[in-house]
């Protein structure tokens, strides 16, 4: 009795498995330009999850693995503006209405709206994102622009010029089944 | 055997629960704790210096870091020397961040002429996470020449200072800093002062805002180690204020001194009598190496 529980559990879970891509080595980069300075951080340690089956996919991020270019960026964004003791992490979760089928090579453009959180903030968020389906393996890419203000991150007036009003993010990951 | 089922059983559950809809994000939460590595706790201090005394903070890599601090003269001066303003000591200072651990200083104290130059080593770092290290350690090894014209050899101008630099960040608001310091005159007064002088402080920051703090310290000189002069432990308060690169630090002191040095062994002012200077330390961050290179 016990082994045909197991065994349902086991197909169960199989089937819901088998749709599943993830990474744990994703890159998402803030890039910020103003006349003053440009400002760089870049994470290459973003978790991502699609559920190819449901169409639901699954962003998170420590905010501490953010690495800028000049030390002091890290420990002023870590400290004063993203708070990472408080809220360490940001995520996102999401769905799409395109299907797409991972075991055929080709590309998509899929519509994904979720919500994302940052600082603690919660906001409906949508993107597009294109995916190169290749030998099983799933690259996203997305290009967008994000708002602090939206995250109630305030920027102070002294360094106001120094740091973009929008911010631009771009994602890269590829994810295995 | 039971045991292993019932592990199977859980399992198979987690993942029947993480295919419902917004349980993705619970599925790469667990992965990324289960996952986590051992993160730097940054931010212990908001500038290289607490008020007098070094803190942890080593100045970034590839970075110079030009400070200037001036300790005014005695607020008990009176309305004639306009509360201690007529008469200014400071301090011009470059630090350089070889690495993020290893930074190495000099400067110019008007104060007696002083030329010093250090160096800053981070040994451990405080982390959160797994594997917990629960202070951050720093060794500081200061040299001071005295350039003050005097009949005295050059050598015997010569003082060092070796401190240890042991902070903890409690909170993000609150941090606690230990700085046990062994001081070496080349040359004392008289010889019923020691050479060698052992002093342990303690310093403190508390945010009140995200950019602005308040910080205290304490140094504690062990007795019978300097008789000729009468000398105090140094007491000094004040805030620090962070705009982008700048940090501005303003406070109050008996100790007119800004070398470990003169501050720890050689502090003649009293709080009690009013012997109070008003001061700051205003530094500020220049990038150099590949740093403004734009990467794509």
């Amino acid at each position: 009795m016990k082994y045909y529980i197991l065994l349902l559990f086991v197909c169960v879970s199989l089937t819901a498995n088998a749709q599943l891509f993830s990474t744990r080595n994703g890159f998402i980069g803030f890039y910020s330009e103003t006349p003053f300075e440009n400002i760089v951080a870049e994470n290459n340690q973003v978790y991502a999850i699609m559920d190819v089956s449901k169409k639901t996919i699954a962003f998170s991020m420590l905010m501490k693995s953010f690495v800028f270019q000049k030390e002091l960026m890290q420990v002023h964004f870590n400290e004063d503006y993203i708070e990472s003791d408080k809220f360490p992490k940001a995520n996102f979760t999401g769905s799409f209405t395109e299907t797409i089928d991972p075991s055929k090579n080709g590309n998509f453009i899929v519509h994904v709206s979720g919500t994302m959180t940052m600082h603690g903030i919660a906001k409906p968020f949508t993107a597009t994102a294109s995916l190169v389906i290749n030998n099983n393996t799933i690259d996203g890419t997305s290009n967008f622009t994000i708002n602090p203000a939206d995250f109630n991150i305030k920027i102070p007036s002294l360094v106001r010029k120094k740091i973009a009003q929008l911010i631009d993010v771009k994602i890269k990951v590829s994810l295995h089944p | 055997m039971r045991k292993f089922y019932t592990v199977i059983i859980c399992f198979l559950f987690s993942i029947n629960v993480f295919a419902q809809d917004s349980s993705l994000l619970n599925m790469i939460d667990d992965s990324m704790s289960v996952n986590m590595q051992k993160m730097y706790v940054t931010g212990t201090f908001k500038s290289i210096y607490i008020i007098n005394t070094q803190s942890v903070e080593t100045t970034a890599k590839n970075s110079l870091l030009f400070s200037i601090m001036h300790r005014f003269g005695k607020i008990n001066d009176g309305g004639y020397n306009f509360f201690g303003l007529d008469n200014a000591t400071m301090r011009l200072g470059f630090d350089y961040g070889i690495t993020s651990d290893l930074s190495v200083g000099i400067g110019r104290s008007t104060f007696e002429k002083t030329f010093d130059g250090h160096l800053k080593y981070k040994l451990l770092k405080q982390t959160d996470g797994t594997n917990k290290m629960p202070v951050t350690v720093d060794i500081f090894s200061g040299m001071y020449y005295t350039s003050l014209k005097s009949d005295d050899a050059a050598l015997d101008k010569l003082s060092y200072d070796i401190s240890l630099l042991i902070a903890r960040k409690f909170s993000s608001k609150f941090s606690i800093q230990l700085t046990p310091s062994l001081l070496h005159y080349n040359l004392v007064p008289t010889v019923a002062d020691n050479n060698n002088v052992f002093v342990t402080g303690i310093g403190g920051r508390m945010l009140i805002t995200k950019h602005m703090s308040v910080n205290a310290e304490y140094d504690y000189i062990f007795p019978n180690q300097v008789n000729s002069i009468k000398m105090y432990n140094s007491l000094s308060a004040g805030i620090d204020i962070e705009t982008g690169g700048h940090v501005f630090q303003l406070h109050v002191t008996n100790s007119q001194g800004m070398a470990e040095p003169l501050f720890l062994g050689k502090t003649t002012g009293t709080w009690r009598k009013g012997d109070i200077f008003f001061g700051f330390n205003i530094s500020r961050v220049f990038n150099f190496g590949h740093s403004d290179k734009k990467k794509q």
